[in-house]
């Protein structure tokens, strides 16, 4: 047997062996270098999978030998391959740049815990994307939610406490939820295996648990993907968690329950229940509308940079579940790229905020004052983040906010009411992204700690900077080639909606 | 035999809004814990439920003992993994109250909300 068979196994394995040995690394910078090398190494796993996905191929790897049905499945398609590359990449990029500011956050007896939990959680979301089990999921979701919440109880003040307590209530609450869904379903059709499950719903006369499961199933991932109303977790835990963990977990970890959402509802339930598709969406765009309006209205208020991004990403979240809603390829296709790509541009302005605030001391708009004029290439790269946020030509956001135009134009009179939100949603990000750059660049440094005692440093460091550059250069690449993404989304799109009887 | 078999389902149901409604409605964090732990269990219960058989008993082979009804294993061996995530949760929960009581010096939800304002 070759290595590369092995590939969908060491996906996860590869970050959840390196976990415990990273505990045992003593010493300056060790523990930080082992975690850093397995997540690479994770990213260089989940490039060789998405170059086999890229030909439409799916792989099936049977979990210690037993054939699918009934053991457990690893599957990679377009879909997982996609949202494989976008975890492995922010957890690399986000730990390259980590280790000056987690080492003076953590100090060096606890630092090797934390990169401990970080890969942890990188093997849960990995294990999500990649099995075809259903309850295999429920068991990742919880890996990576425990390790989310201590890597979030480790931020700087006391105010990051209570924020990961509330997303261990909110995120248990939305796990327990999607085992009752599970259960029912398992009910009904004895089995866990998704692709089974699909098949087997075909020949289930009494519908009702299996209706009731898609209401658990999608409230539950719903309140793991902070989908407005059920986001309020979200902005708390993004401001005050350690700011490398706000950029890892906030390019991929709520990306990723929306992935499970969409698998469950369009790649098992959509063909097998009448009228799932308007149910689906007549509940859910009229949420996704709502939190593009308020989660953008809240971020053009909101003074805390680190909370108006999360209500950003309230507002963003919502263009993708407005572009699932569409229920067509086209709309399908949009949702997938902008997961992609949001991930990218939310990733890039969160490390863009870290690189800034190791210097800056402080989140709050006034704290950022004339800080460009110290730090000109982060504040450079916090543009590109920025305008990729918005959807400017040239960069990764503009594509998908296209593609997500045009779906909704198909739509009909409702679409035109979708894209008017789109418009004003984006209109928005522009106002609420200037809100940064405009302290940034023409704020005078009075008002800020810039004379500062405590301020330490007055560069960034040059791995953070690094990170940060590899990550806007990524959001302008795929903006100017964004062969690869659309593609994958494309194919994915085509695998969830090829069920339709 | 049919009300005995919703016998569980209901005492499901009604722990699980038992538990849920003192996670929502308590302010105390214990005992928001507690109520998550009363919430996951109901779901435990209602795992168990569905893998009896009428007359099944532990799917485990004998010798001389042919056409053995089993109840199904599989729903078991599931719950025993979420219990340890049960478990695992509610020790990691316990452990933030711990320190947000050294932060704070309260549990209520309420008043660290009140004390982060000031």
């Amino acid at each position: 047997m070759s290595i590369a068979s092995q590939l969908p196994a060491l996906q996860i394995v590869v970050p959840l062996l390196v976990a415990p040995l990273t505990v045992l690394l003593r010493g300056s910078g060790l523990a930080w270098a082992a975690a850093t090398a397995a997540s690479a190494m994770a990213f260089a796993i989940a490039v060789a999978l998405t170059l086999t996905a890229l030909d439409g191929a799916t792989i099936s790897y049977d979990m210690g030998g037993w054939p699918a049905p009934y053991g457990i499945e690893l599957r990679l398609d377009a879909f997982s391959a996609l949202l494989l590359l976008l975890t492995t990449g922010a957890s690399t990029l986000s730990l390259l740049g980590a280790r000056d500011s987690i080492a003076e956050l953590m100090g060096e007896s606890r630092e090797p815990l934390f990169y401990a939990a970080w890969l942890v959680a990188l093997a849960g979301l990995c294990g999500i994307a990649i099995t075809g089990d259903a309850f295999n999921v429920f068991v990742f979701m919880e890996i990576s939610s425990l390790a989310t919440y201590v890597l979030i109880a480790a931020g700087p003040d006391r105010r990051a406490l209570t924020a990961a307590f509330k997303y261990l209530i909110m995120g248990t609450v939305g796990a327990t939820f999607y085992l009752i869904g599970v259960g029912l379903v398992y009910m009904m059709t004895g089995t866990l295996n998704f692709a089974d499950m699909e098949a087997r719903l075909a020949e289930v006369d009494e519908v009702r648990p299996i209706v009731v499961a898609a209401g658990f199933i999608t409230i539950g991932l719903a309140l793991k993907a902070a989908i407005f109303p059920l986001h309020v977790w979200l902005p708390n835990a993004y401001s005050s968690a350690p700011n490398l963990v706000t950029v890892f977990i906030a390019a991929c970890s709520t990306k990723v329950a929306l992935y499970v959402l969409l698998r469950f509802d369009f790649f098992v339930f959509h063909g097998n229940l009448v009228g799932h598709a308007f149910q689906f969406s007549s509940f859910l765009a009229p949420l996704a509308v709502l939190g593009i309006l308020v989660g953008s209205a809240v971020a053009v208020v909101e003074s805390n940079v680190k909370r108006l991004l999360a209500y950003s990403s309230v507002a963003q979240l919502g263009y993708i579940l407005l572009g699932a809603s569409f229920g067509d390829l086209a709309g399908m296709t949009a949702a997938i790229t902008l997961m992609f790509n949001h991930g990218l541009a939310k990733g890039a302005l969160f490390m863009a905020i870290a690189a800034l605030a190791m210097h800056t001391r402080g989140h709050t708009l006034a704290d950022l004052s004339g800080a460009a004029r110290q730090m000109p290439w982060t504040a450079a790269a916090l543009v590109i983040a920025g305008a990729s946020l918005i959807g400017i030509p040239g960069t990764a956001g503009f594509i998908s906010k296209w593609l997500l135009l045009q779906a909704a134009l198909q739509q009909g009179p409702l679409g035109v009411v979708a894209a008017v939100a789109v418009v004003a949603g984006s209109l928005a990000a522009l106002a609420y992204v200037w809100r940064i750059i405009e302290p940034l660049y023409f704020g005078t440094a009075e008002g800020s700690t810039a004379g500062g005692s405590t301020a330490v440093y007055t560069a960034t460091p040059p791995l953070l900077l690094l990170a940060l550059w590899l990550a806007a250069g990524a959001n302008v690449y795929f903006g100017l080639i964004p062969a690869v993404p659309v593609s994958l989304s494309e194919l994915a799109a085509a695998e969830l909606l090829g069920h339709l009887r | 035999m049919e009300l005995l078999g919703l016998f569980n389902y209901w005492v499901f149901a009604v722990l699980l809004m038992v538990g849920f409604y003192a996670v929502i409605a308590k302010t105390n964090m214990v005992k928001k814990l507690l109520g998550l732990s009363i919430f996951q269990g109901a779901v435990f219960l209602l795992y168990i439920t569905m893998d009896k058989v009428d007359g099944g008993t532990a799917p485990i082979i004998q010798p001389g003992v042919v056409d053995a009804i089993y109840s199904n294993p599989l729903p078991q061996v599931l719950i025993l993994t979420a219990i340890v995530v049960g478990i695992s949760t509610t020790a990691l929960g316990l452990a933030l109250i711990v320190r947000i009581y050294e932060a704070y010096g309260t549990i209520e939800e309420d008043e660290t909300q009140r004390l982060d304002i000031e």
